[in-house]
């Protein structure tokens, strides 16, 4: 695969590189404007200590060809033609004022599979507008829903690049659909992605509601945006740290375990309402949570419940309440950090921490694991992202 | 017409709500045969979306729930009681005639009905079997049951998305539901790349929280690399941007009732560009003449900005702010997204499915073209047990009078 360096894309060759792919990245001269993005190696500014560049082109070898350059577009159009994939987030039309055409390249390479991956689409109404990860979660919908109970307060951008990622993710997807026509068919094909369209497709609720009842969600505080708004889900432990106590017991036995934590924690005499959770535990079968509304009792039983699995998470740590009500089949969640994540004990123990080493910095840095687990043919981080130019020798020869 | 690109891919599917649903939806659209397997003693509800709400009208029932038509778009669907020695033989004839088993049943189920990987691979060797579950099939929470909200939290994205000083704002929806999908998807189709490569089939053993950890990679680079955590004060800020380091970056309030338009510059042209489409005297002052006095003064510039776009329509200010190339964007109700958004329209992003029971109604598209063997969604999600004989009969070969007696039986 050939990618052309950029924020936008460099997840989905990651995807595809840490899979097996021979992802060739080409940066023009002076490198991809992503190695300029912080976090640095030690908060030295330099093209080769980004740590953003750094986790979003591991597996990838790396040249440098300056594209506005005829002898380089020659040299870059016969790796493309050569390849099974290309992989661009160029402005649209960007690479056609260069000459650069997937229509004139295919007719001697017919098994190409070109994938453009753009704000808004190649072509049509607003493919030529700016954005970015802030403006397309925005205009896509996700951050409609995302936010806070108090509305005076704006509503949240998700972070992490989450509009790199769902579109990469698109991206992803449809060039293994590619691929896989091709072994029947024979023939590649251009595939365009709209991120735009990728978050609009990404909203759950936001998107159904509207779609079927004409009804319009409202964000609510770390739980989902409704149409009639629900009771919080998220609380702070005793500790300061939030868990997420998920969707409140439901069934009989969850509505015993609940009774009996209460119990052991001593909690009974503060707790007036657990005589609805043996009612709830004593009920033949799952509460049906359509008749909320117009059954008392349902209703009672239900917000004990909840009432119940708040105040035990009042007086417990948020990773001894996560544990606790795991053990006991409560689903919950404790709210990690994204390097909390990586030291819980779980994870570690399933190998999600890995090692990568940078040769010539003399140590490994730990990355991020695995996305999934395959068994013949694992994911794995080959190599470190390479250094500007690294592998020109290699990829182009002597007279590179 | 269905598209002809997965056309010779056949799925046995026994994926449910939108974790598992989503990615079988993909394929779905992209012509595979996805054959959805459902319980005929619990009526389908090990997927709970399927009576649930949003409806279409005032009718109830199994068959209505709108979000399960979402989600299920183009699938087949057939009953099968797995309790039963004949229930287990039919599933075991039809994995015997499928590509890939999908779930994202809780840990264990599949290999408690007795159909684990190895089981699977002793019917076809060449299977592609693919798990979904929260914690994966190893490690000591594999036990544990989550929801998408249970999966963010775990995996860091609930904590990376809010404002100072507030508790987490979180998603406001299962983002891990829609992103474990397209993994789970990623993960069929890589593991059917490798097959017809080297006729292997595999297990691929997916965990939605590791899934999610993997979404926040700079971060856990600062962390692990320059022993800077995210869990610090005054963070995470997640509408403002750090990594790349840009001011001015954020939503701020517009005229009207909970109307908001995020604005970002990218560079000093950005900047410039502003300046000029906002031409008030803040924009000259020294205490915002470079990106770094920007960023150090970014209150005091947000404060400035916000009286700019609290006096202006938002989709307005967003129009003037693009016509100077300035990334600006509107925060999009469902209504002005769906209905009123010529980028989305003209992509066909809204398809009309037709529903057995429901009739016709609007669903979720595809954000993808491809050139020569497009999407293509049509058709709503089965009734249940919509397609006992066209499976039962055509693909399995068994007589009208057999399907009868399995349907007494109570065996579908």
């Amino acid at each position: 695969m050939i990618e052309l360096a950029s924020e936008r894309g460099a997840y989905a060759g990651k995807l595809l590189a840490d899979m097996g792919a021979d992802v060739v990245l080409v940066e023009p001269p002076g490198g991809d404007a992503s190695r300029r993005i912080p976090p640095f190696l030690g908060d030295a500014p330099d093209p080769e200590r980004s740590l953003f560049f750094w986790h979003y082109n591991t597996s990838k070898r790396g040249i440098v060809l300056d594209l506005e350059d005829a002898a380089a577009r020659a040299r870059f159009c016969a790796l493309a033609q050569a390849a099974d994939l290309v992989l661009e987030s160029e402005a649209p039309g960007r690479l056609a004022a260069l000459g650069i055409d997937f229509e004139d390249l295919r007719a001697s390479a017919p098994r190409l599979v070109w994938i453009s991956l753009t704000p808004f689409g190649r072509s049509g109404p607003r493919s030529r507008e700016a954005a970015t990860d802030l403006t397309l979660l925005a205009g896509g919908g996700p951050a409609w829903s995302c936010g806070y109970d108090d509305h005076s307060l704006p509503p949240v951008r998700g972070g992490g690049n989450q509009a790199h990622h769902t579109g990469g993710h698109f991206a992803v997807m449809s060039a293994l659909v590619a691929l896989l026509a091709r072994d029947v068919g024979g023939r590649g094909q251009l595939v365009d992605v709209n991120v735009h369209a990728a978050l609009n497709v990404t909203t759950e609720a936001g998107s159904y509601e509207w779609l079927v009842a004409r009804a319009t969600v409202q964000r609510q505080t770390g739980r989902h945006a409704t149409v009639q708004p629900t009771l919080p889900t998220q609380i702070c432990c005793a500790d300061g740290r939030y868990v997420t106590t998920g969707i409140p017991p439901r069934t009989p036995r969850e509505f015993r375990r609940v009774h009996e934590w209460i119990e052991a924690l001593g909690l009974l005499s503060e707790f007036p309402e657990a005589f609805l959770l043996e009612l709830g535990a004593e009920r033949d079968r799952i509460m049906d949570l359509s008749k909320v509304a117009e059954d008392a009792e349902v209703q009672a039983i239900f917000g004990a419940g909840r009432e119940a699995m708040n105040l035990i998470a009042s007086v417990l740590p948020a990773y001894e309440f996560f544990q606790g009500s795991q053990q006991r089949g409560l689903p919950t969640g404790i709210v990690y950090s994204p390097e909390e994540a990586m030291q819980d004990p779980h994870f570690v123990a399933r190998g999600f921490p890995v090692d990568v080493p940078h040769p010539e910095l003399g140590r490994s840095f730990r990355y991020p694991g695995a996305p999934y687990r395959f068994q013949a043919t694992p994911w794995r981080i080959r190599a470190r992202a390479p250094r500007l130019g690294e592998h020109q020798q290699e990829i182009l020869g002597s007279d590179a | 017409m269905r598209s002809r690109a997965l056309s010779h891919i056949r799925i046995c599917d026994f994926t449910g709500q939108l974790a598992g649903a989503g990615a079988s939806r993909f394929l779905a659209a992209f012509g595979a045969e996805v054959i959805r397997i459902e319980d005929p003693v619990q009526r389908g509800r090990w997927d709970i979306l399927r009576g649930n709400p949003p409806f279409v009208d005032a009718r109830r029932g199994i068959d209505l729930g709108g979000a399960f038509n979402n989600h299920n778009v183009e699938k087949l669907g057939i009953t099968l009681n797995l309790r039963s020695e004949r229930g287990k033989q039919l599933l075991r004839e039809l994995v015997a005639r499928s590509d890939v088993v999908a779930e994202n049943f809780a840990f264990g189920v599949l290999a408690r009905w007795g159909f684990s990987y190895e089981e699977l691979a002793r019917i076809r060797p060449d299977i592609v079997y693919v798990s979904n579950c929260g914690f994966g099939h190893s490690g000591p929470y594999r036990e544990y049951k989550t929801w998408g909200p249970i999966v963010q939290a775990l995996s860091g994205l609930t904590f990376s998305s809010g404002l100072p000083a507030e508790p987490p704002a979180g998603w406001g929806y299962s983002y891990m539901d829609h992103t474990g999908a397209y993994l789970m998807a990623i993960a069929i189709l890589m593991a059917l790349v490798h097959r017809n490569r080297s006729g292997e089939g595999q297990w691929v053993d997916m965990s939605c929280t590791e899934a999610g950890a993997t979404l926040n990679g700079p971060a856990q680079l600062d962390w692990s690399v320059n022993g800077r955590p995210l869990r610090r004060p005054g963070m995470p800020h997640s509408n403002r941007s750090q990594w790349p380091e840009l001011a001015p970056h954020g939503i701020y309030a517009s005229r009207g009732d909970d109307c908001w338009i995020a604005i970002a510059c990218r560079d000093e042209r950005d900047w410039q560009a502003f300046s000029r489409v906002v031409a008030l005297p803040f924009c000259e002052e020294p205490r915002f003449a470079t990106l770094a006095a920007r960023v150090a003064a970014q209150d005091a510039l947000d404060a400035e900005i916000a009286v700019w776009t609290r006096a202006r329509e938002n989709g307005a200010a967003a129009r003037a702010l693009q016509a100077a190339g300035v990334p600006a964007a509107a925060v999009q109700r469902p209504e002005e997204r769906i209905d009123r958004d010529p980028n989305t329209a003209a992509w066909g992003l809204w398809p009309t499915v037709q529903h057995s029971a429901i009739g016709s109604l609007r669903v979720d598209g595809l954000p993808v073209h491809l050139s020569e063997t497009d999407w293509s969604i049509e058709r709503g999600a089965p009734c249940l047990g919509e397609h006992n004989e066209r499976v039962f009969g055509g693909l399995l070969g068994l007589s009208s009078s057999e399907i009868a007696s399995l349907r007494e039986e109570g065996v579908i």
